[in-house]
């Protein structure tokens, strides 16, 4: 057979019938038709078993549900108001903001400690490259399911109740119902603070396009850096400076059996804060090590050479590289985390997928309650892949793409 | 940072200010931490060993000890309901023989001198007998349904059994992947993305909510292989993208190569390319199944019995409760065991594939 076939590799196919299944054209077409079709044919029966026990089961398939009154009180609902009178819409909503809100906090954090650790690895110092291994090894070895009901039993189990709460910094306190941490007081000026951190930025970004412009035209450097930092956070002090320095603080105070007053961060919020933030810490570590590795180490050498400061070397040479190796699985790990918060269920955090499960278990809409989860974290992975692959073409070598 | 050379190496003193004292910030950083870890360590060995419980019949010496010493009797007491579940108890022979067989089988399976196709042959053998064990009904072993397997065994099986089914899907995804056939391609990529874009914990739901409005009426299937379905399609999306970075190290040449020689396309990938390919996968590989091991804990959110679930069913007993945390680091030790044995596993295999390959370049 094999012996047929050889001498024409390159001519065969015209010579046979050009409907032949010896024809690759035709074979690749027949057995997309055909996968297609199976595939089709599977969804299609799952879908007519579906709808058929769904009718047998007397369930209602569709969104209706989503109007209706949720009945469950949610432990905690940080940005809107929400009562077991509220539809399940707004329960999911509130959901979704607390799944937001623990990753959003979650990458910040992570993202520095693994920096930090990422780089005390490389240390020259043999403790610090060993305590960061260690912590690193621990940590990436063990479930963050077990991570996560180990945080929760010292919290809900190990710390005293709020009247003996540990006190371990002035009004800082830790109980078992929880972190309570003084805040500021509500001001008129907080928003000017806001505003002002926006104009910074805006004015840092604009300073920035003036000074790389202005050194393509005449090579003047301009220290962007510093003055970027000092409008960032100089106007923001600046205005809160002539408002008067409010600094009256919100301070937690025992009353009853729980702290009121100031903020709180309940030991589901905590468990799960530190369980994603040190776990997913332990990746970045990882990450940020190998990009610094990455960049050759005669490229220091050839910025010293070109005459560049170690800081301006480090700035122009060494970071662009080591960005370029680590913004991509970093990235990864930012939606990992994302999706590891899901694991809050297990200690009973309000997060997207709890609350969809209580609904799931209240309403049966199991189907409705899944798609919706899916939907929310692949449109949360799909935009930070978007956004990252944005980021990195702009990154990314130039020349070569272009 | 500078290769010591052999002969200062035996010198103490000179590791010591090369390594810790080279200059005084250093030594100044260095006596600092050394006198953190040591406070942070000395009453936590105090607590975990000095003080600690080790045997107690009933909770009282531990609740006694509380806060002073750990209470590893709970360990210690419930080990044969943590390792087994509700296994019945006198046949509890049969997971400790399977958990032994397994345990062989993962180390026959890491010695490279029997990586031969027949190893596939030892793995079916190993898993047939491994289900009649776990099963029984025949050979005057009493039958033991599915829903009393549990334990530290359940934790391996959910593991080696996601991982044996997955592993082939996952090959056949990363081909369809990188396939010309753009339905084909399509097809894989929509696959692959929909799995890695949402948490395992919503394919757990799915499968345990969800099949059972799949299947025709009057099938059903327990919830153990629901589960251990929903396993092996995550695990396939994640090893199926591992594998297409193997098949991407495979040099062009060797596809065409293999096209020159006029082999079918499942010829050219099983004799040339899939081996190739694999080889190079293999560390990677081994940190995917770190991971995968690591995500069948989340069976204890859909209820299952696995070794985490076993443990908090033991912390749920009025005797045991509120010893979480040392509950807690007994499983984070298994499990660290299981994944550090295999990530060291892998880099050193990864050296070792190194070394082979710089060897080959330098001899040819």
């Amino acid at each position: 057979m094999a012996g047929e076939a050889r001498p024409g590799v390159g001519t065969a196919p015209e010579r046979r019938s050009p409907w032949s299944l010896n024809n690759p054209r035709v074979r690749a077409v027949v057995y997309q038709v055909a996968l297609v079709a199976a595939v089709v044919l599977a969804v299609w029966y799952l879908a007519a078993n579906t709808a058929h026990n769904l009718e047998v089961r007397k369930i209602a398939s569709g969104f209706g549900f989503l109007e209706r009154e949720a009945g469950f009180e949610i432990g905690e609902s940080p940005f809107i108001s929400y009562g077991a009178a509220d539809k399940y819409k707004t329960a999911l909503t509130v959901g979704l903001l607390n799944t937001f809100r623990v990753a959003l906090i979650g990458v910040v954090l992570a993202t520095l400690i693994g920096t930090v650790i990422g780089l005390a690895r490389l240390s020259h110092n043999w403790l610090i490259t060993k305590i960061a291994s260690g912590y690193i090894e621990a940590i990436r070895n063990v479930p963050l399911l077990v991570q996560l009901f180990f945080w929760y039993a010292i919290i809900s189990e190990n710390l005293p109740g709020p009247r003996d709460a540990v006190n371990p910094l002035p009004n800082l306190y830790l109980s078992n119902r929880g972190i309570a941490f003084p805040v500021f007081a509500s001001h008129p000026v907080h928003a000017w603070l806001g505003v002002a951190l926006l104009a910074g930025i805006a004015l840092s970004w604009l300073l920035a396009r003036w000074a790389s412009a202005r050194q393509a035209r005449t090579g003047q450097p301009f220290p962007v850096f510093s003055a970027g930092a000092a409008l960032i956070l100089g106007l923001p002090f600046v205005v809160f400076l002539v408002a008067g320095a409010p600094t009256t603080l919100n301070r937690p105070e025992l009353s009853g059996f729980n702290y009121t007053g100031g903020g709180v961060l309940t030991p589901e919020f905590a468990a799960l804060l530190a369980g994603l933030t040190l776990y997913t810490a332990a990746f970045i570590a990882e990450i940020v090590r190998a990009g610094v590795l990455a960049v050759d180490r005669g490229q220091f050498e050839a910025g010293a050479a070109l005459g560049l400061r170690p800081r301006r070397a480090m700035h122009l040479v060494i970071l662009p590289q080591a960005l370029r190796v680590i913004v991509p699985p970093l990235t990864s790990q930012f939606l990992n985390l994302t999706k590891n918060s899901s694991l809050a269920v297990a200690i009973g955090y309000p997060d997207l997928v709890s609350i969809a499960n209580t609904t799931m278990n209240q309403t049966g809409q199991a189907i409705e309650g899944i798609a919706i989860i899916m939907a929310v974290y692949l449109t949360i992975s799909l935009s930070i892949s978007a956004i990252m692959n944005w980021y990195n073409k702009t990154i990314a070598l130039k020349g070569a793409a272009r | 940072m500078s290769p010591a050379r052999p002969a200062f190496r035996s010198s103490p003193v000179r590791w010591l200010r090369e390594n810790l004292f080279y200059n005084v910030p250093s030594a100044i950083v260095t006596l600092l931490l050394a006198y953190v870890a040591w406070s942070a360590l000395a009453p936590f060995i105090e607590w975990a060993f000095v003080n600690a419980i080790w045997q107690a019949p009933d909770s009282k010496g531990c609740r006694e000890a509380k806060g002073i010493g750990a209470c590893w009797a709970m360990i210690t007491e419930k080990h044969r309901f943590i390792l087994f579940g509700t296994y019945p108890f006198e046949q509890h022979w049969r997971p400790g023989l399977c958990i032994l067989l397994l345990l062989a089988l993962y180390v026959v399976s890491a010695m490279r001198r029997f990586w031969r196709p027949a190893l596939a042959l030892v793995w079916l053998a190993g898993l047939a007998l491994i289900g009649v064990l776990m099963w029984g009904g025949i050979f005057g072993l009493a039958y033991v349904e599915n829903e009393r397997w549990g334990g530290l065994m359940l934790t391996l099986l959910l593991a080696t059994f996601g991982i044996a089914f997955a592993f082939p899907l996952s090959i056949l995804l990363a081909l369809g992947r990188r396939s010309d056939m753009p339905a084909v391609r399509i097809l894989s990529v929509g696959y692959i993305e929909l799995i890695r874009g949402v948490p395992l914990i919503s394919l757990l739901f799915m499968a345990s909510v969800m099949l059972p409005l799949f299947l025709p009426e009057g099938v059903s299937v327990n919830k153990l292989l629901r589960a251990q379905i929903a396993i092996v399609l995550f695990a396939a999306a994640y090893l199926a993208e591992v594998v297409r970075g193997g098949l991407q190290a495979v040099p062009q040449g060797q596809y065409e190569a293999a096209d020159a020689m006029g082999l079918s396309y499942w010829r050219k990938t099983l004799l040339i390319v899939l081996p190739q390919a694999l080889r190079v996968a293999i560390p990677p590989l081994v940190n995917t199944f770190i991971g995968l091991f690591k995500d069948t804990s989340l069976v204890v959110i859909i209820g299952l019995f696995d070794l985490l679930t076993s443990i908090k069913v033991a912390l749920g007993e009025p005797a045991w409760n509120g010893f979480g945390v040392e509950a807690y680091i007994f499983a984070s030790l298994v499990y660290f065991t299981f994944c550090y044995a295999m990530s060291q596993y892998s880099q050193n295999l990864e050296r070792e594939l190194a070394r082979g390959k710089a060897h080959y370049l330098r001899e040819n």
